[in-house]
């Protein structure tokens, strides 16, 4: 047996496994996070699909990915350069190749370069990268792992098809023996998984070490790390992707507090997740309806609003844009409604798989007539949670339609989740009918706290009957009003309603770095992990830096102007053209410089920290 | 609650239609045959036994929308052509309601197409009152998808080139469960109408005919004038013969073909007798409107076209969330957990 080095000195790994849609990819990089995970690593995940649901076998469009970063230290983002490139065909590595760190690892299955696939990779003349010199600077094992796997199978009993598609455990094998991690948690869930089906359970497991025992025995020369545990809070978590979150945010906010949930929306990448998720928790007697298009989606949910649920819809930009109207008729009904845009590329259809920030300004400003909204933005996938579930509280208690962003990358991104109980779960309260609402014995539908909050009238009480309507309403009774100084005044009301949130709200946090700092890099939404990261390191460089991550776009949190105006420069990082940018500038006449990308893909915390070296020269040179 | 003491509306007397009236002015044209329905619907609900606040009318936007202000229910007037889609969510949320949705040949056919069909599939036990007009009225008068084809309007002056819709036809496509013929002059056939929708239970569907003599006048002469109704309407009552013209006419089928027969040489009971199960008939019954004016050959049916029982959405699924709150984990902490857990310590 040969001497191998552990390399204990890694913090943090970043792996990419890749292959075909049919070679158990999403599998593999699923196991191996809840391995380290159980191990104590923190970790980041991202699913990559290919946006062809049957791409052709073999093609780069085919390519499925899931990216992972695990480490010893805190970990923000599925990291920027791969350290490790697990490919099972030749597309898989066409493709994502440009993205392995220079002296990075390749794991290579040689059968899925046959000159078959060397074709439908595109490699010019067929030439196969794994025998001539392009990948010198690599550290490349080129292993016949589905000549391996039939081997370690030939007597399982099994057909070839079912013992090719073990490859993959393989692999996984190979891999928890590189980074020194126990298969056990994988045999476990095999068993599990497979009960029924033992042979199969077998087959699976038998492959599983095989690639494991293979990292041992095989003669090449191969490095070993090992990534200790981090020192994550202590508690109890699980794994969580931000849809998921989303949905589990939603029931804990309505059943935490005895409302029906009622989801209605129209499937569209990359909200429908939300709909499945939810939809198989009927024992908590969520409704969810799977309306004609997102128009039915937003109005069912205003009618089931208007009949006392917890009523939530979700879509992304171009259900979104359908939705506006009723969103409209929402802020004039002053009945509670949560919308959730999962942003994904645009205009149009743009591009459906992958991810942007670029309907802020939708959001806020898409409807007809001045229609304020309150909109919140997820930070990170664990974050959804506690952002939908602060919707649901605001837009019950203040009778509001509440708008709350998420995107692509956090939608199906995934971290471990230090849950909540539901004893940490704030309690919402709706604002009833009282006394005080009524004139003459006649219930006002729009009498108003001293937050212009309206009582929420459900059909079924006697004495409340009531019309709710489109039309501008007269103050207090509700009814039907032209009058001129009427509709000012219930202009006037409506944004007061919505401003007067952010008294409901907690003050801003500086999230790294300290008030005063030459540079202020502001965020919103799943810029957080790069803006976070890049903020940390440079912060230990010794570069004034500060980093502020909004959630409450609208309103503004009532400390944020005092705050920002003790930066000496704010850049504010967004995958738009600079939408947050107009916002700040135009609020607080505040310079802000916007660093914009929209490449359909995240910020590298490199890419951040480039931005704010550039900008914090300027500081210092300028000062 | 101390809502229900300070303001007891109803004291075990019964409701009568005085009830259901609001304080605000009525605000459709004089003469408008809008009136009418209000005025049906209002006469009709006390019979019910239905609680007022357990009654909710939804519309969309339209002159017929305007509904909701005048009924002392729960009410919504939404957007345009989405009342279908705001009623199914409450009712879909909320079962117990008894939800009636007002709409108009705009409203529904046109803009809100979409969930009209969707709604009448899905089977929500609601009432779906359209009051057709064939014409846009609170837009001052451009033609509808019910408008008949050549009529001239402010935005087809030479004449409209679009074919019409026929709603009952429309309706039985999408799979309606009730779908019916009325119209705002004959008073008591409405009642009657709005009775047995609102005993059905499941969508149920009404054309209702409605004058707009602003904007449309006549458009039903021939059916509500005098000198042409008999000739010109035929109303249906399950196991009767289908007879009209002062029982002078019958129908008879030939195989699919609907033929007018004279019943001075045929027996009433000869005729085709009217079984509003048979979906098929239905179906003949609805194409009783694509006939040629100046021929006259076949009247326009009133009445039930169309009647059976079907599951209802929020029904079944009320059945599935209840089938799952005994089988699956009901407890909040054990969702948040999740099946894999992991503990720092
Ligand atoms: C989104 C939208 N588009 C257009 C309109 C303008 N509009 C109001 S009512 C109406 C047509 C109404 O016709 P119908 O439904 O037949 O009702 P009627 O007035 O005849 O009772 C139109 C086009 C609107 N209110 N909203
Ligand atoms: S315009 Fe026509 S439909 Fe509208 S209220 Fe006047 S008469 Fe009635
Ligand atoms: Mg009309």
């Amino acid at each position: 047996m040969k001497e191998i080095n552990i390399n204990r000195s890694k913090k943090e790994v970043v792996i990419l496994f890749a292959g075909d849609s049919g070679d158990g990819i999403q599998f593999t990089g699923g196991q191996f996070t809840e391995t380290v995970e159980l191990f104590g690593n923190d970790i980041s995940t991202f699913p990559n699909f290919p946006a062809e649901i049957r791409a052709p076998i073999g093609t780069e469009a085919g390519v499925s990915g899931f990216q992972l970063k695990f480490g010893s230290v805190e970990v923000f983002t599925p990291g920027d350069q791969y350290d490790v490139l697990v490919v099972m065909n030749a597309a898989a590595l066409k493709v994502n190749l440009h993205n392995l760190r220079p002296g990075g690892v390749i794991v290579a299955n040689t059968s899925g370069f046959d000159s078959k696939n060397l074709k439908l990779a595109k490699y010019i003349d067929d030439e196969n990268p794994l025998t001539n010199d392009s990948l010198e600077n690599y550290e490349v094992h080129a292993i016949d792992i589905s000549k391996l796997t039939k081997e370690a199978l030939k007597d399982s009993g099994l057909s070839v098809k079912e013992i090719d598609r073990c490859k993959n455990m393989f692999v996984l094998g190979f891999i928890y023996w590189m980074f020194s991690q126990s298969p056990d948690n994988t045999i476990k869930f095999i068993q599990h998984k497979f009960k029924s089906k033992p042979e199969i359970a077998d087959a699976n497991i038998k492959a599983l070490k095989t690639g494991y025992h293979y990292g041992e025995t095989s003669e090449t020369f191969t490095s070993r790390y090992e990534v200790k545990p981090a020192p994550l809070q202590k508690g109890k978590y699980r794994n969580i992707s931000g849809n998921q979150a989303t949905a589990l945010g939603m029931v804990a906010a309505a059943s935490h507090n005895n409302f029906e949930l009622m989801y209605a929306s129209y499937p569209i990448t990359p909200a429908s997740d939300i709909l499945h998720e939810l939809s198989k928790h009927k024992s908590f007697g969520v409704k969810t309806f799977q309306a004609e298009d997102e128009i039915a989606a937003v109005c069912a949910a205003i009618g089931a609003s208007f009949g006392g649920s917890l009523a939530i819809t979700g879509s992304s930009g171009p259900g979104i844009a359908l939705k506006a109207e009723a969103m409209g008729l929402a802020v004039m009904l002053e009945l509670p409604l949560v919308v959730v845009n999962v942003q994904r590329g645009g205009p149009s259809t743009g591009l459906p798989t992958k991810t942007e920030q670029a309907d802020l300004l939708q959001m806020l400003y898409g409807r007809n007539g001045e229609a304020p909204m309150p909109v919140f933005a997820a930070a990170s996938p664990k974050d959804c949670f506690d952002t939908i579930y602060e919707a649901c509280r605001i837009a019950i208690e203040h009778m509001t339609p509440v708008v709350v962003l998420s995107d692509g990358y956090i939608a199906n991104g995934a971290e471990p989740w230090r849950f909540p109980t539901s004893k940490d779960l704030k309690t919402i309260t709706a604002r009833r009918p009282d006394e005080n609402d009524f004139l003459n014995d006649k219930f006002l539908p729009y009498e108003r706290d001293e937050h212009e909050v309206r009582p929420w009238a459900v059909p079924g009480i006697k004495g409340l009957e009531h019309r709710l309507g489109g039309l501008e309403k007269e103050l207090r009774t509700g009814n039907v009003s032209y009058n001129p100084e009427n509709h000012q005044e219930m202009i006037r009301i409506r944004e007061k309603k919505v401003n007067d949130i952010a008294l409901d709200l907690p003050d801003q946090i500086i999230h790294r770095g300290n008030e005063g700092a030459d540079l202020l890099v502001l965020g919103w939404g799943s810029t957080f992990g790069s803006i976070e990261r890049a903020v940390k390191d440079l912060i230990e460089e010794g570069v004034s830096v500060a980093h502020i991550h909004l959630r409450h776009i609208n309103p503004f949190p009532k400390n944020l102007e005092s705050l920002l105006k003790s930066f000496k420069r704010v850049i504010i990082p967004e995958m738009n053209r600079g939408q947050l940018s107009k916002l700040i500038r135009e609020r607080f006449l505040i310079d802000a410089i916007s660093v914009n990308k929209t490449k359909g893909i995240p910020f590298s915390v490199e890419e951040i920290k480039q931005a704010i070296l550039k900008y914090q020269d300027h500081v210092s040179t300028s000062a | 609650m101390s809502v229900q003491v300070l303001n007891p509306s109803g004291n075990g007397n019964p409701l009568t239609a005085k009830d259901y009236a609001t304080d605000q002015d009525v605000r459709w044209c004089p003469g408008c045959g809008d009136y009418s329905i209000l005025k049906q619907v209002q006469t009709v609900l006390p019979t019910l036994g239905i609680p007022k606040e357990k009654t909710v009318f939804v519309s969309g936007i339209g002159c017929a929308a305007r509904y909701p202000y005048y009924m002392n229910t729960y009410g919504m007037h939404s957007i345009h052509g989405r009342a279908t889609a705001v009623a199914s969510g409450l009712k879909a949320a909320r079962p117990d309601l008894d939800v009636w949705i007002i709409t108009g040949d705009g409203d529904a056919l046109s803009i809100g197409g979409n969930h009209f069909i969707h709604l009448l599939r899905r089977n929500f036990n609601v009432n779906v009152l359209l009051f057709n007009n064939e014409i846009y009225g609170l837009t001052k008068g451009q033609y509808s998808p019910t408008s008949p084809k050549g009529k001239v309007t402010k935005s087809m002056p030479y004449g409209s080139v679009d074919h019409p819709f026929n709603p009952i036809a429309l309706a039985l496509g999408a799979e309606g469960t009730f779908v019916a013929r009325s119209m705002d002059r004959d008073p008591k056939h409405l009642r009657d109408m709005l009775l047995a929708a609102h005993q059905h239970k499941g969508s149920s569907f009404i054309d209702i005919y409605q004058n707009c003599n602003v904007f449309n006048d006549g458009a039903f002469g021939l059916f509500t004038d005098k000198d042409t109704k008999d000739d010109h309407t035929l109303f249906l009552e399950e196991d009767k013969p289908l007879v009209f013209g002062k029982e002078t006419k019958g129908i008879k089928l030939d195989g699919f073909k609907p033929i007018v027969v004279s019943l001075e040489e045929n027996a009433a009971d000869e005729c085709w007798i009217h079984d509003p199960k048979d979906k098929i008939k239905a179906s003949i019954l609805s194409s009783f409107f694509e006939y040629d004016m100046n021929q006259g050959a076949l009247p326009r049916p009133f009445g039930i076209f169309y009647k059976n029982d079907r599951a209802t959405y929020e029904d079944l699924l009320a059945e599935q969330i209840e089938e799952h709150k005994k089988k699956d984990n009901t407890d909040l902490d054990k969702l948040l957990s999740g099946e894999n857990v992991w503990e720092v310590k």
